[in-house]
């Protein structure tokens, strides 16, 4: 099979989903790189995650009010779903659509939130919006449970604006007014929860959406130049046809699945990095009637993603780091004890999952790099990568054998490098690299004792390569 | 500000999960207290007094030393207006100083910018623990985080000695500065020679250290004494943070029990790291504060108490004045807040304040938000 085809389907694996072992990278690169997107757009053409097995062995995951059982669960999905792009796409919503246990004070809440990314995720995204705008969860953390006709809380009408929809500008200009605010959270007095938090005197039980139409402001509204007796179903209809949240869309979607951006904030000023790819996404959700499915197609089938020069060019997020590592490696494919402390991982290196520092999400990027978060990647990446016990591991090292009876120090990290991704390096790392292997010469695995050795130089050549500033990206 | 031989340090041990202020700092011969509380108050008799009016939890007897040199400073009725329930949001709050707003920087980030404004020392700021506790996040100043100080480093997992040390030196030749990689690529080398740096010099830190005192095997103890180690070291350290396991104090359930043995270490374990800092000649420049970030309900549930409002807190140290700082809540039923909690009347951010400006003399107001009356707790 070419090169090129491996390291393309690599490279859809990685953004597409959260990275895959080698062997399923070469069956997918054999089944062609068009039909792949297809499975990954259509996830309900790919069979479900077994959540019954999970539930087998920890009962106590079913509708979970604790957190840590939340995200042990997620983050098992992300490991295991076949569907694999749906999974990223509830990813990537959550870091769009921010809201935290800090606040919400129940896993079971940020769970149902989670779901509704997975579920309409890649639909209309008018209908995204309106199921955020009637999350309990959301309606919570954002104050509209605390918004009435007689005392509003803009609150949720400036985010839905600011962070979920428009945006603060674009081209320079700005998208909204205070009026706009205003009007948006007029629209939106009503839309409550029940029962209320904090939850005394009886403790708490599931949150469900209330609309209470004595709460709401029924008076006539202007917003974004429509005038009318707003509901926020209207508000949210108003708001997707316009051109900022066209525009929104698209820099967000490029951002996670192509390139690092600059920070959000900045996008009123600063252009995009790749305008013409901007604007066939901005086209596809016009001509789709508002799909993200039809934008994230025109995306993964275009020729800017498929662009050599754009792989490597993302920042791992913490969750995709450690995601992807335990895909590659094979490690927690079905279920064994032990899950917990990998879902922690992401938290030590500064992604607690269902639980974003603010409103506004994390910083992504270059931002997710500190000097302690960075010592929690590359010993997480090295130990899990160098571990020559685990079948993944074990199988990447048969692979290197099956290269050759003797590999010069040059092919054996050459292997290493096109195995664990294809990883590209720059050459003064590359050369560290060699020069490295070259200290212990030649490599054969004829005897026993050489396999041995082959073994051991393969896991630490792996962790070096977990180790790289390369290995940060994706 | 307080004079001290030298630079100030100060330790922060947070007790994760909700500390029970009334099972800690006891109304000795409140009625209300033995009415609302059957299954859990502690008998009279066993309390270790300090005033008329308060005492102290059985198991917290090796705190009474340092109340009675007058270097405990306790603070009572403790919290912050409109009291959050939720434990992250609350120690979201004590860490942020931000109970409005959601806020991304820390107290003690804020400070140590203000200690060391340049970084240049990657070892201003220490926390014990895996991952960084909002205190000590801000953009720009590097924290190590530590999980385990014996075997802290980069590339850890890699046997051998001899191995590990080739692969490190094989890690700082492939993050030295390199040309025409791009900003991104440079900030990340210089990153990890930095986190390269600070992990060889705090590697050093158990090697010199020796001492008569034996910490407690559980997590809080060898936390504090990593803290003990890193300050005997000598890096210049001036934070040094922990945190208890995770909502350890969250005592719904069983609570006589599992509190007692958590106070048991907190006391031992403070009382350790004091008498391990006198021995070593190295108390004079330390503070020690211990928090959690609310108390517990006054009405015990049968079997353990639920989230609460007001709580306690403690300074101990040599420059410290001791005594009872702040009113005891009125534990009269309707007095308390909604729900049945303690109302505080001492805001945590005065404590602060006063940390900042008598212990640091840095300006209290714009790292804790606000202008706060001082607490004058240090002597």
């Amino acid at each position: 099979m070419a090169e090129q085809d491996i390291a393309l389907m690599s490279h859809l694996m990685r953004r597409a989903g959260f990275g895959a072992s080698r062997d399923e990278i070469e069956a997918k690169a054999a089944q062609g790189y068009d039909s792949v997107v297809q499975e990954l757009l259509n996830p309900e053409t790919q069979e479900a995650v077994d959540e019954d097995l999970l539930y087998r062995y920890n009962p106590s995951y079913y509708e979970a009010a604790a957190i840590e059982n939340n995200v042990q669960q997620w983050v098992w999905r992300m490991i295991n779903s076949p569907r694999q792009l749906q999974e990223k796409v509830a990813l990537f919503w959550h870091m769009i659509f921010c809201a935290g246990h800090s606040k919400i004070d129940s896993g079971q809440e940020m769970g149902l939130m989670v779901d509704i990314f997975r579920q309409d995720g890649m639909g209309k995204f008018d209908n995204l919006l309106l199921a955020l705008s009637t999350n309990p969860g959301m309606m919570y953390y954002l104050d509209n449970t605390e918004s009435h006709k007689t005392a509003i809380n803009e609150n949720y009408g400036r985010e839905l604006l600011e962070l979920f929809s428009l945006g603060v500008g674009m081209d320079e200009g700005f998208n909204y007014s205070e009026d706009d605010v205003k009007a948006c959270a007029r629209a939106f007095t009503g839309w409550n929860i029940a029962p209320p938090y904090p939850p005394f005197p009886h403790g708490r039980s599931p949150w469900e959406f209330r609309f209470d139409p004595a709460d709401h402001d029924t008076e006539e509204k202007t917003f974004l130049g429509e005038t009318g007796n707003w509901n926020g179903n209207d508000i949210i209809e108003i708001a997707c046809k316009q051109p900022a949240t066209a525009r929104f869309l698209a820099r967000h979607l490029y951002n996670y699945f192509v390139a690092d951006e600059p920070q959000i904030p900045a996008w009123r000023l600063t252009p995009p990095r790749d305008q013409a790819a901007i604007e066939a996404m901005e086209k596809a959700y016009w001509e789709s009637d508002h799909s993200i499915k039809a934008m994230l197609e025109v995306l993964f089938t275009s020729d800017f993603f498929k662009d050599e020069a754009i792989r490597y060019a993302k920042v791992k997020n913490p969750t995709e780091m450690v995601v992807s590592l335990l895909r590659m490696t094979g490690e927690f494919k079905g279920y064994k004890p032990g899950l917990f402390d990998y879902s922690q991982e992401p938290k030590y290196m500064g992604m607690d999952l269902m639980n974003p520092p603010t409103v506004e999400g994390w910083h992504t990027g270059r931002e997710w790099i500190d000097s302690g978060t960075l010592v929690e990647r590359i010993n997480f990446a090295s130990d899990i990568l160098g571990n020559t016990e685990l079948e993944g591991v074990q199988s990447l090292v048969n692979r290197l054998m099956g290269l050759g009876d003797k590999l010069t120090p040059e092919q054996f990290v050459d292997g290493c490098l096109d195995l664990t991704g294809p990883v590209v390096l720059f050459p003064d790392t590359m050369g560290q690299l060699i020069s490295h292997a070259s200290q212990e010469g030649e490599l054969s695995h004829g005897t026993d004792a050489e396999k041995s050795d082959f073994t051991r130089r393969s896991g630490e050549m792996f962790q070096m390569i977990a180790a790289t500033a390369e290995f940060q990206f994706e | 500000m307080v004079q001290t031989k030298k630079d100030p340090v100060l330790a922060v041990l947070s007790l994760s999960g909700g500390n029970d202020g009334l099972n800690c700092v006891i109304p000795r011969n409140n009625g209300h207290y033995r009415d609302a509380r059957p299954t859990i108050a502690v008998p009279e008799d066993q309390i270790i007094p300090l005033t008329d009016e308060l005492g102290l939890h059985p198991t917290m007897g090796p705190l009474k030393k340092y109340w009675d040199e007058g270097k405990l400073a306790v603070f009572v009725g403790i919290g912050y207006p409109t009291p959050s329930y939720s434990h992250f949001r609350s120690m979201d709050i004590w860490h942020t100083c931000e109970p409005e707003a959601i806020g991304t920087e820390g107290w003690l980030g804020r400070a140590t910018k203000q200690l060391d404004p340049n970084s240049e020392n990657v070892l201003t700021a220490v926390n014990f623990g895996r991952g960084l506790p909002r205190a000590l996040v801000m953009d720009g100043v590097p924290v190590a985080s530590v999980g385990n100080l014996e075997t802290y480093g980069l590339l850890t997992g890699i046997e051998g000695e001899n191995q590990r040390n080739d692969a490190l030196e094989v890690f700082g030749r492939m993050y030295a500065p390199a040309i025409g990689t791009g900003a991104v690529m440079d900030y990340i080398h210089q990153t990890g020679t930095d986190a390269l740096k600070g992990a060889d010099i705090l590697s050093t830190a158990p090697d010199n250290y020796t001492s008569s005192v034996e910490y407690s095997s559980t997590a809080i103890g060898q936390y504090m004494k990593n803290i003990a180690q890193t300050h005997l070291a000598g890096f210049g350290t001036r934070v040094l943070y922990t945190t208890s396991p995770y909502n350890g104090f969250d005592s719904h359930a069983n609570q006589l029990q599992a509190n007692s043995g958590l106070l048991t270490d907190v006391s031992n374990t403070v009382d350790n790291f004091m008498t391990d800092l006198r021995e070593h000649d190295a108390s004079d420049e330390v503070t020690l504060m211990f928090f959690s970030e609310f108390g517990r309900r006054v009405k015990d549930n049968g079997s353990g108490t639920d989230h609460g409002a007001a709580g306690v807190a403690f300074v101990v140290g040599e420059h410290v004045k001791g005594g009872i700082y702040g009113q005891y809540p009125s534990l009269e039923p309707s007095q308390l807040e909604e729900g049945g909690n303690l109302k505080f009347n001492l805001d945590f951010r005065s404590v602060y304040s006063t940390i900042l400006e008598e212990w640091f003399g840095l300006e209290a107001n714009p790292i804790v938000n606000g202008n706060f009356e001082r607490t004058k707790f240090f002597a």
